[in-house]
């Protein structure tokens, strides 16, 4: 029975259309930077380092960011 | 097709945000709100004056909730999409939807559960303002070590699976991550800053929340993105 479970799983008919990396770099370079700078924005800005003056970023979402843990204050 | 399941996995995460700002209304409000009121009667009691409010505590617990756990949930959203657009048809998982739900599970223990085992999540008042800079490289370079690991682990996994099989490999590949973090979390700098006379109940009810709000949010994402990914595939196969 495990024997049969396995063999599915090694011998997949390979029908599966795989995506190119060529198609998905652009995006996930693009993508991947704007969506890690608004992470940047929620988890980081305006605690060790601070793109913008001040503390209106950092204090607006300071209890989400205690909460989603990380470092604040 | 990776437009399309771009889109799919900032919606899934999206959805995802929303119920992880409502399970964080609803059980981790309370802690934070237990933890400012310590700090503003330690600061009393110090003499101190109280800290400038800058953005009230109603739109803190509200709007700016809101914002981080929507923009938070987006974002893993659409970065989980990309992996997922790269793992598809690369991985011994051939159900988008198994794919999906196996990738969250690896994301969850990656991002979520390792660093929060070295590095927990704090209320406000735990946590010196002077030590912030190294406490955010710590925590942002746990984080690079553990995705770094993570790829490592899948490697191995492949490189191993013709020859031991499926279980063998996962299992070797579970144990390199596990030796890898274990090593790599010694390295990192111990960091305990909870001030004395912190309750040990509101800290440990902080921690809990935060760890629930991390599950609800990667099973939210795996399962809802798997089941928009293989619709989108599916219509995908249709049409060409």
């Amino acid at each position: 029975m495990a024997h049969s479970v396995a063999g599915t799983l090694d011998h997949q008919p390979v029908s599966i259309p795989v995506i190119p990396v060529r198609e998905i770099l652009p995006w996930a370079v693009f993508g991947g930077l704007l969506l890690l700078l608004a992470l940047y924005f929620v988890g980081a800005e305006q605690g060790a380092i601070s793109l913008i003056q001040g503390h209106v970023v950092h204090e607006f979402v300071h209890d989400g960011r205690h909460l989603l843990g990380f470092p604040c204050h | 097709m990776t437009r399309i399941l771009l889109v799919r996995g900032m919606l899934a995460g999206l959805f995802a945000g929303l119920l992880v700002f409502a399970l964080a209304r609803w059980i981790g409000e309370p802690q934070v709100d237990r933890a400012i009121a310590f700090e503003t009667a330690m600061d009393r009691a110090n003499g101190e004056p109280p800290e400038p409010v800058i953005v009230s505590r109603r739109i803190q617990a509200s709007l700016g909730l809101l914002t981080a756990t929507v923009v938070d949930g987006t974002a893993l959203g659409g970065i989980f999409a990309l992996v997922f657009a790269f793992a598809f048809g690369r991985m011994p998982v051939t159900s988008p939807r198994t794919l999906s739900a196996l990738l969250a599970g690896l994301a969850f223990v990656t991002l979520a559960v390792v660093p929060a085992l070295k590095y927990p999540a704090n209320p406000p008042s735990v946590g010196r303002p002077a030590t912030i800079g190294m406490r955010t490289a710590a925590y942002f370079l746990l984080i690079a070590f553990s995705v770094l690991a993570m790829v490592i682990a899948t490697e191995v996994e492949r490189w191993l699976h013709a020859r031991w099989g499926g279980w063998n490999a996962s299992a070797a590949a579970g144990a390199v991550f596990v030796v890898v973090m274990f090593l790599a979390s010694r390295l990192l700098p111990d960091i305990n800053e909870v001030p004395a006379g912190f309750p040990v109940t509101v800290l440990w009810k902080f921690r809990v929340a935060a760890m629930e709000m991390q599950v609800l949010l990667w099973s939210v994402l795996g399962l809802l993105f798997g089941w928009l990914a293989e619709k989108s595939l599916r219509a995908q196969r249709l049409h060409s």
